[in-house]
């Protein structure tokens, strides 16, 4: 099903924490321009699976493969795999005191440019383009000048995220559950934040266990995880179905991951 | 590979002020005892008080014990196996200007990154030189010379203004304060004076760099800093050594006089070579550095501490007069087997008094790193404040990070507040910076940065950078 035109290729992944298989069987094919919604219960394994493809250690790939734009994903280190395009929006945003966002995201930027044979961004064009970024996700601009994360709110943190993603503009962003924690107001935001990087040479996974956030991002396809693997894909509508019924109906399940 | 592996191979690196300068030098032969004190102060053309000072604070030393109380582990220092007195050749007829200084000797501090011609050129910035034992070229001098400053070499101060050096030389840290202090005393060579007259200004940065290339010889150096009433003056210092597979001593002892409403700012950035990945080598860093504040005036303190394979250093500030004010800043990276204890004393005696101490103490590989702070405030010190904050950051599982403060209050209506924190670099933070495609080592060298700011931004600009730079340095490798 896969072909060259692939921007993400997951072929019969398996993959362990501490020895303990939590992926077993994942595949998954996106092209560039691509929205892929994964759902499924808690302890289905779709965190891991944005684990596994950032390459955080820890996360063992037991078998299967991965090729990123043509090239073994899985041959790569956490900042190549970032350099090539793969960006991942983190569920928990971690803080990182005394960094300021901009020299955070100056930093990031230039690895980035440097690692693909470009020149570092100038101060002023980044500072440019930081403020956009801010205004679009609505954040103070004071938020430029304070540490990474440092104090933010569970809402700020995840705009935070959002905004290193447009300034670094990925080809591939796995939003890993961004929608939790947020009121209804932040969520549209951040939507609306994500629909206006959607194009055709960029992919999203957008990891969710709630149907809402697919309310404002519509996805192309959307696959259920259950145990470690994708046990239904569909369109849109399916999650409208996951909605309605919960995980319940899924008949791949154990009953202690049962929920929502 | 694991966070550990990483950060263990990036603290795996070279130290890079380690090369050897080629210089002939004259050296004394190692060992220590009256005659060898007399020579240097023949060398050195000092008058008679000179001497009988040296030998009187070398007659305390022999009756003293090395103090054992620091949490620092190294062999004995054989006093006898070193050498006393290193100069280049060159220096014998000593140099007027630039132009007659050995090139070789120029070159040194080029490859330091300190090019002197070009410091001089690019006003800003005076500096003295110090190479081994002796003071090998101050810049700027007839700039400031207008201004009536005077910036020279300590043994120049003694034969030209020996008034001013018999005042004030041991009436900081006196002959018999300390084991180290007492011997430097004894044994100094070189170092930097520094007079600023009332009410000025001094119009530039003053700046010593020390540098000890000869094997097994100690470095003595003191350093004297009277700021007189009203005056104000930034002073910086910076250290290097070549790297050698022999411990070498480097004991020091620095005085700071601050006159009513007078402002001393002492930045330090030290970074002598630190011993290999297993411990061998290094230097053996036993310092004194100590100011006095009279009514009004202020010592601010900032050290950035990356070398060395031993650290024992504590500036400190006797707040003596009504509203002085002390600061003492500190950032301390240790790595591989490097040990550090360091900290400060806020010795308050005057009414409404203040200091604030905040320190950032780094480990990483399998070093110890210890903040020993004392916070004293007498009975006459009503209304005085301390804030105190020791933050330390710990990278590995192998290091250690140790807090020691001591609080003495005598007096009710004086306030101490101590704040301390102990992180580790995470797991997620180098995950998060990787995955926004910053390589390990960059990732740690920001994390660092950000737990230091607090302490960088009290640094002049340029030193700021370099100490910054020099962080990147010594954490290269620290991730992999």
């Amino acid at each position: 099903m896969s072909d060259n035109k692939s921007l993400l290729t997951i072929k019969d992944v398996y993959a362990s924490i501490e020895e303990k298989q939590i992926i077993k069987g994942f595949d998954l094919d996106i092209k560039p321009g691509e929205v892929h919604a994964i759902m499924g219960p808690n302890g289905a394994g779709k965190s891991t699976m944005g684990y596994v493809l950032s390459g955080r250690e820890g996360y063992e790939v037991d078998s299967g493969t991965i090729t990123f734009d043509g090239k073994d994903l899985l041959e790569m280190e956490i900042e190549e795999r970032a350099a090539a395009g793969l960006f991942l929006a983190f569920q928990y945003p971690v803080e990182i005191p005394g960094v300021s966002n901009l020299e955070f995201l100056k930093a990031s930027v230039d690895a980035i440019r440097e690692a693909n044979g470009e020149e570092p961004i100038t101060s002023s064009e980044l500072l440019k383009q930081a403020k956009e970024a801010c205004k679009q996700v609505n954040l103070p601009l004071a938020f430029l000048k304070r540490g990474v994360n440092e104090g933010f709110s569970g809402g700020e943190k995840k705009r935070n995220e959002l905004m290193q993603m447009l300034l670094l503009k990925p080809r591939l962003c796995i939003l890993d559950e961004t929608d939790s924690g947020l009121d209804i107001d932040a969520l549209q935001m951040v939507a609306e934040g994500v629909n206006s990087q959607r194009s055709p040479d960029r992919s999203f996974i957008v990891v969710t266990h709630y149907q809402r956030l697919l309310d404002y991002i519509k996805p192309d396809f959307v696959h259920v995880l259950a145990d470690g693997k994708i046990v239904k894909s569909g369109d849109a509508s399916l999650a409208l179905e996951l909605e309605s019924q919960g995980y319940a109906w899924l008949e791949t399940h154990k009953d202690e991951e049962i929920e929502g | 590979m694991t966070v550990q592996v990483e950060i263990d191979e990036a603290l795996a690196r070279e130290y890079e002020a380690g090369f050897i300068s080629d210089i002939e030098s004259e050296t004394f032969e190692p060992g220590l005892d009256e005659s060898v004190i007399t020579r240097i102060s023949k060398m050195k053309n000092e008058p008679e008080w000179m001497l009988e000072w040296r030998l009187g604070a070398f007659r305390e030393w022999l009756k003293m014990e090395e103090p054992d109380w620091a949490l620092v582990d190294y062999p004995k220092v054989d006093f006898q196996a070193i050498s006393y007195y290193s100069a280049p050749k060159s220096m014998k007829d000593k140099p007027k200007s630039l132009d007659e200084v050995d090139p070789e000797l120029l070159r040194t501090y080029e490859k330091l990154g300190i090019p002197l011609i070009e410091q001089q050129m690019l006003a800003g910035i005076a500096v003295d030189a110090v190479f081994d034992s002796v003071s090998v070229v101050t810049t700027f001098r007839e700039k400031l010379q207008e201004a009536g400053v005077i910036f020279c070499p300590i043994s120049e101060a003694i034969v030209e203004y020996p008034e001013l050096v018999k005042k004030y030389l041991g009436s900081v840290v006196g002959r018999k304060d300390n084991y180290y202090s007492a011997l430097n005393c004894a044994v100094f060579t070189d170092g930097s004076f520094v007079y600023i007259p009332k009410g000025t200004r001094c119009p530039m940065e003053l700046s010593t760099y020390f540098r000890i290339n000869e094997q097994n010889t100690g470095q003595f150096e003191r350093t004297l800093i009277i700021a007189d009433e009203g005056s104000h003056v930034s002073y910086l210092e910076g250290c290097t050594a070549p790297q050698r597979d022999e411990n070498q001593l480097h004991a020091a002892v620095v005085e700071l006089i601050a006159m009513d409403n007078a402002e001393i700012k002492y930045s330090t950035v030290q970074n002598w070579y630190p011993g290999d990945e297993n411990g061998k080598g290094g230097i053996y860093n036993f310092v004194t550095k100590r100011g006095i504040c009279h009514t009004k005036a202020k010592i601010s303190w900032t050290q950035v501490e990356t070398g060395s394979a031993v650290t024992w250093k504590y500036p400190s500030c006797i707040l003596k007069g009504d509203d002085s004010v002390g600061e003492f800043y500190s950032v301390a990276l240790t790595r591989g087997r490097q040990q550090a204890d360091t900290g400060t004393k806020m010795i308050h005696l005057g009414k409404n008094t203040k200091s604030t101490i905040i320190t950032k103490g780094i480990s990483a590989g399998r070093s110890n790193n210890s903040y020993r702070g004392l916070v004293k405030m007498a009975p006459t010190a009503d209304g005085a404040r301390n804030f105190t904050e020791c933050d330390s950051l710990l990278i590995g599982d192998k290091c250690g990070a140790h807090t020691f403060p001591y609080i003495e209050s005598r007096n009710p209506s004086a306030i101490v507040e101590h704040e301390a924190t102990t992180s580790k670099v995470s797991d997620e933070q180098m995950f998060l910076c990787r995955q926004r495609g910053l390589d390990p080592e960059k990732a740690v060298s920001m994390i660092v940065n950000g737990f230091c700011k607090e302490v960088f931004k009290e640094l002049p600009m340029e030193f700021a950078v370099e100490a910054s730079k020099l962080l990147e340095i010594s954490l290269e490798g620290s991730v992999g």
